[in-house]
């Protein structure tokens, strides 16, 4: 059945190459924020933005080069569904925020 | 639909079969993102309600966290190999790189129940404040999750080992490299959210 | 020792209320008729190996079906009993506290386990016929689904017999349903009953997408599928998305009551409101979980009564994908009075406002179809041009109540009530009973009889009008909701009678539809020909009734819209469809373990539900065990051969 091994779940793609970019990337991608918090580096709100941020690209660093997201065939549900999943899940968070900040009963 | 003993010539169809079960566990992990999403936000409300207890910044001891967090990251990237040698059908490569993930969840898992003992040793529990209920609920769903999968893991060994590699235990060990993989991304969040907001 | 019991069963069992008592002493007596016509009979072996253990995707619809049918029977007399309550001031039929359990669970019952599971039972019986399956995507979750289902509400209406029931509304806010307010254990009931048969519909929603997605019959791209499938599809996403908040809302509400947990109490730097914003972010989009499906069953009884295609398809699609993923971003129109701050309150009403738009276009079309249609005012269409009226003012009442600072005068009042029952109700309950009456022959091979049909549907509505026109003007007139008694100078005696009195009238429409059923599994006409009603345009008229275990014997290239309709056409024009050579086909086995698991977390929650750690820890072991024990499970499906195929297909089709 090696023929239909085309598809991105079925082979999930990847070569040892792929994922030793992944893993050093993401090393590097733990060890930024990381120096940065622990050495009181920036502003709050700019240490924020960094941290966040890298999360973020540490996130599609593991969906692209461990998760082999390009790899799939179209239709494409298995991004489909990831992006509605994300922009939901950033409602779920943003919204809760936003509406719970005039009800935050301090404690 | 799992496979039958006999698959001839039926081999399209449980083809077909076990990449549908890929596709619907995919979707499990998107309903599990908005799971941690929702207790990521119950944490970011209540994080600072501390109810007199202690605050993030007097409990958290940030090496045994970088460690646990090198750890996790080390494992999500030995369960691809795993896969990387099942693709190659080497069996023993497969099991091999298995072990290697389990023992390393293993050690993530146990260093953070000690790091909780250790919070539960100096007073601050689940009943303490909103931002411990918060804190405890969020990384503790993540460790369970940790946990069963070093279960559903060493299963998976164990029928590699009896069958080894078939459509079946493929598509399996497709779908737990993919909980792993998640189970990463979602500490690196809580990492991030968690504690270097919490120390910042 | 004897004091010790007695005292204890005084505590376990709810007691003093003859109303209860009669009920307990009824179900008593209805398990051992159970137990015994199952024994006189011999039917224990049958009803394990055809029915508890089944993977069958139409006997799993049926057992919904016949689940979500006791329930509105239950969430019914709930009603009447609070109806009653109701009709005359300073009455003392119920107490308070009585009141208050009875609204709750009223309002459980009808929305989770009557709603959900009759949505589920046509999801699971439509669904893989309308789209050329042979079964759903996981046979197994699906049971398991039923079953996590079954168990959950079993556990929940126990509730009012054992321990105590829930009485903090249907919603359970906090504080008042924390361990401070409520330290009975009702609320913990609440808490696992939801909790159980929630992670059944989360299954059930994944399932459902994986097959819409995958398992479609050849050539039939997306946009030729069938509406219903289309509607289940949106519903469905709808699901994966919601029930999470639901599972971890509730969660956390149980590691309050059970951990001494601060994350809604008052005090320890809690914050109730957080469950409130949390609970409606599952709470909006549930209720266009339910009533999106309801909107895809009118769209088939419209089309093939009025022997039209259905009017604006690709709109339709349209309007139901958007309503599905935009039902995540209204939630907070169910708090304005929360106090979160005038941009916030603008936002969600505008959002909710835009929601609105896409339900226009739906009613559009349906008209559209029906315009210049050869209509057949059969029940099902009935009660889908029912719907119509009935949905309008719901919406507009809605869109009332939208308006942020006009819900500050509404909120809370029987305007409200009234709003969402004539949504809940007119969209909702119409539109299931409509595809009820319409794939009832396809479930059973028989059609209920349509004299007494058109009873019940006259009773439903008029009976639905008199209930509910008189309460919106109750509400104007300052009735607040969750009140059980009102004095007699305020002048709402008249108004509340009407109202009473139609709810009786909808119960006799209840009792005109068993009446219906019982009749007509007596004295009906065998359907021979499959396509019962003689106007069906999807693939499922165009097997036999009820359908074999494999449904289709080889499964057709669907590639055109209305599939059936045309191949009837080209049938008429003695244009025959290209044989196909049979194959074996590929059967998942039967499984007990379903039954089993979900049983297993029924005890774990009832020993939460109690405290009793001891039987909740090995329900959660029963649990683990099941999970492993199938993951070491290889042998789970089976082939049925061609000669069998050919023998059962010959039986069905010897008929006609
Ligand atoms: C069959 C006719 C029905 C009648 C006569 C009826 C009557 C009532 C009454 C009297 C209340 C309590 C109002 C109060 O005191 O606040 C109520 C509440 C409620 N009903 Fe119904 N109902 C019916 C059907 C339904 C259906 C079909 C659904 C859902 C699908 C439903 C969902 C609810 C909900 C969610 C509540 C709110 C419970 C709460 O306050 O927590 N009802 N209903
Ligand atoms: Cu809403």
């Amino acid at each position: 059945m090696a023929n239909h091994d085309t598809g991105a779940h079925k082979s999930h793609g990847g070569s040892f190459k792929s994922y030793l970019i992944g893993f050093l990337l993401s090393i590097v991608l733990t060890i930024i924020p990381l120096v940065v918090v622990l050495n009181d580096m920036m502003s709050r709100n700019a240490t924020l933005i960094v941290i966040l941020a890298m999360a973020v690209l540490q996130f599609l660093v593991q969906l692209f080069f461990f998760m082999h997201i390009r790899d799939e065939e179209k239709p494409r549900y298995n991004l489909m569904t990831l992006i509605l999943a994300v922009v939901i899940l950033l409602t779920i968070v943003a919204g809760s925020i936003w509406i719970m900040t005039y009800n935050m009963t301090a404690g | 639909m799992a496979h039958a003993a006999s698959h001839h010539d039926h081999d399209h169809g449980h083809h077909d079969q076990e990449e549908l079960k890929t596709f619907g566990f995919w979707i499990f992990l998107m309903t599990d993102c908005i799971l941690f999403a929702t207790l990521f936000a119950t944490f970011v409300v209540l994080r600072l309600n501390t109810s007199g207890g202690p605050t993030a910044e007097e409990l958290f001891s940030m090496p045994g966290i970088i460690a646990e967090t090198f750890i996790l990251l080390t494992s999500s990237f030995t369960s691809g190999l795993a896969v990387l040698s099942m693709q190659k059908g080497d069996k023993k490569g497969l099991i091999g790189w298995l072990i290697v993930t389990l023992a390393l969840g293993i050690a993530f898992v146990t260093m953070e129940i000690t790091e909780f003992v250790h919070m539960v040793h100096e007073g601050a529990t689940i009943s303490t404040s909103g931002f411990l209920s918060s804190f405890f609920t969020l990384v503790g769903a993540h460790g369970l999750h940790v946990s069963i999968g070093i279960v559903w893991m060493i299963a998976l060994v164990l029928q590699l080992a009896r069958r080894g590699i078939t459509s079946v235990t493929k598509r399996k060990v497709t779908i737990i490299s993919l909980y792993w993989h998640f189970l990463d991304v979602v500490w690196i969040f809580v990492f991030t959210v968690v504690y270097l907001m919490g120390v910042m | 020792m004897l004091d010790n019991l007695k005292e204890f069963a005084s505590e376990f069992f709810v007691t003093g209320d003859p109303l209860i008592l009669g009920a307990q002493v009824s179900i008593a007596l209805t398990m051992i008729a159970i137990v015994i016509v199952l024994t006189y009979f011999k039917k224990w072996r049958w009803l394990w190996t055809e029915w508890l253990t089944t993977v069958d995707h139409k006997k799993i619809g049926i057992m919904y079906i016949i689940a979500s049918l006791l329930m509105l029977f239950r969430g019914g007399v709930d009603a009447l009993l609070m109806r009653t309550q109701l009709a005359m001031p300073e009455l003392n039929f119920l107490e308070a506290e009585h009141y208050n359990q009875i609204f709750t669970t009223h309002g459980v019952i009808m929305i989770l386990f009557m709603a959900m599971p009759l949505m589920f039972g046509l999801f699971n019986i439509i669904v893989p016929l309308q789209i050329g399956a042979r079964d759903v995507a996981y046979p197994f979750l699906n049971s398991m689904s039923f079953w996590l289902f079954f168990w959950g509400a079993m556990l929940f209406n126990m509730s009012f017999v054992i321990g105590g029931s829930p009485d903090a509304g249907w919603l359970a806010y906090p504080p008042l349903s924390e361990l401070s307010h409520s330290p009975g254990v009702g609320q913990n009931f609440y808490i696992w009953g939801i909790q159980i048969s929630g992670i059944g519909s989360l299954a059930t929603g994944i399932n459902f997408i994986v097959t819409i997605l995958k398992m479609r019959a050849p050539g039939m791209r997306l946009m030729k599928m069938p509406m219903f499938s289309w509607s289940v599809l949106s519903s469905c996403i709808s699901i994966i998305f919601a029930f999470p908040i639901l599972t971890v809302t509730l969660f956390l509400l149980f590691l309050d009551r059970f951990l001494g947990a601060h994350f809604f109490t008052l005090d320890g730097g809690g914050n109730p409101m957080m469950y409130i914003n949390l609970i409606w972010m599952w709470g909006h989009p549930e209720v266009y979980i339910v009533v999106l499906p309801a909107f895809g069953i009118f769209s088939e009884v419209v089309a093939a009564f009025s022997r039209k295609k259905l009017f604006g398809y690709a709109s339709m699609v349209f309007a139901m994908i958007a309503i599905s993923v935009a039902a995540f971003f209204t939630w907070a129109h169910h708090f304005f009075t929360m106090g979160s701050g005038a941009n916030v309150n603008a936002f969600f009403a505008v959002t909710t406002m835009i929601i609105a738009i896409p339900t226009g276009v739906k009613v559009f079309n349906w008209l559209f179809t029906m315009f210049r249609g050869k209509i057949q005012f059969t029940t099902p269409m009935m009660w889908a041009i029912a719907f119509i009226p009935c949905f309008v003012v719901g919406g507009m009442t809605g869109v009332l109540l939208s308006v942020a600072p006009a819900d500050f005068q509404f909120h809370n009042s029987y305007f409200l009530i009234a709003h969402f029952h004539q949504v809940l109700i007119g969209g909702v309950v119409f539109g299931y009973f409509a595809g009820l009456y319409y794939w009832w022959p396809k479930m059973f091979g028989f059609k209920l009889n349509e004299h007494l049909g058109k009873w019940a549907f006259w009773f439903w509505n008029i009976g639905f009008y008199v209930c509910f026109m008189p309460q919106y003007l109750l509400g104007l007139m300052g009735m607040t909701r969750r009140i059980n008694v009102y004095d007699f100078d305020m002048g709402w005696q008249p108004l509340n009678v009407v109202s009473t009195i139609g709810a009786f009238l909808m119960g006799i429409a209840f009792l005109f539809q068993v009446w219906q059923i019982a009749h007509s599994i007596k004295f009906h006409k065998k359907d021979t020909t499959g396509d019962s009603w003689g106007v069906g345009r999807t693939l499922e008229w165009s097997i036999p009734s009820p359908a074999p275990v494999y449904n289709f014997a080889t499964i057709p290239v669907a590639d055109e819209r209305d599939w059936w309709w045309e191949e009837k056409e080209r049938r008429e024009q003695g244009i025959q469809p290209k044989a196909i050579p049979l194959e074996p086909i590929h059967m998942p086995k039967n499984s007990a373990i379903p039954f089993i698991k979900s049983l297993c977390w029924f005890t774990a929650g009832f020993g939460f539900v109690f405290n009793w750690l001891w039987i909740a820890i090995p329900g959660l072991i029963g649990v683990a065990i099941c999970m492993l024990v199938r993951s070491f499970q290889y042998d789970t499906d089976y082939y049925i051969q061609v000669d069998e195929i050919k023998r059962t297909e010959a039986a069905l089709r010897g008929a006609n």
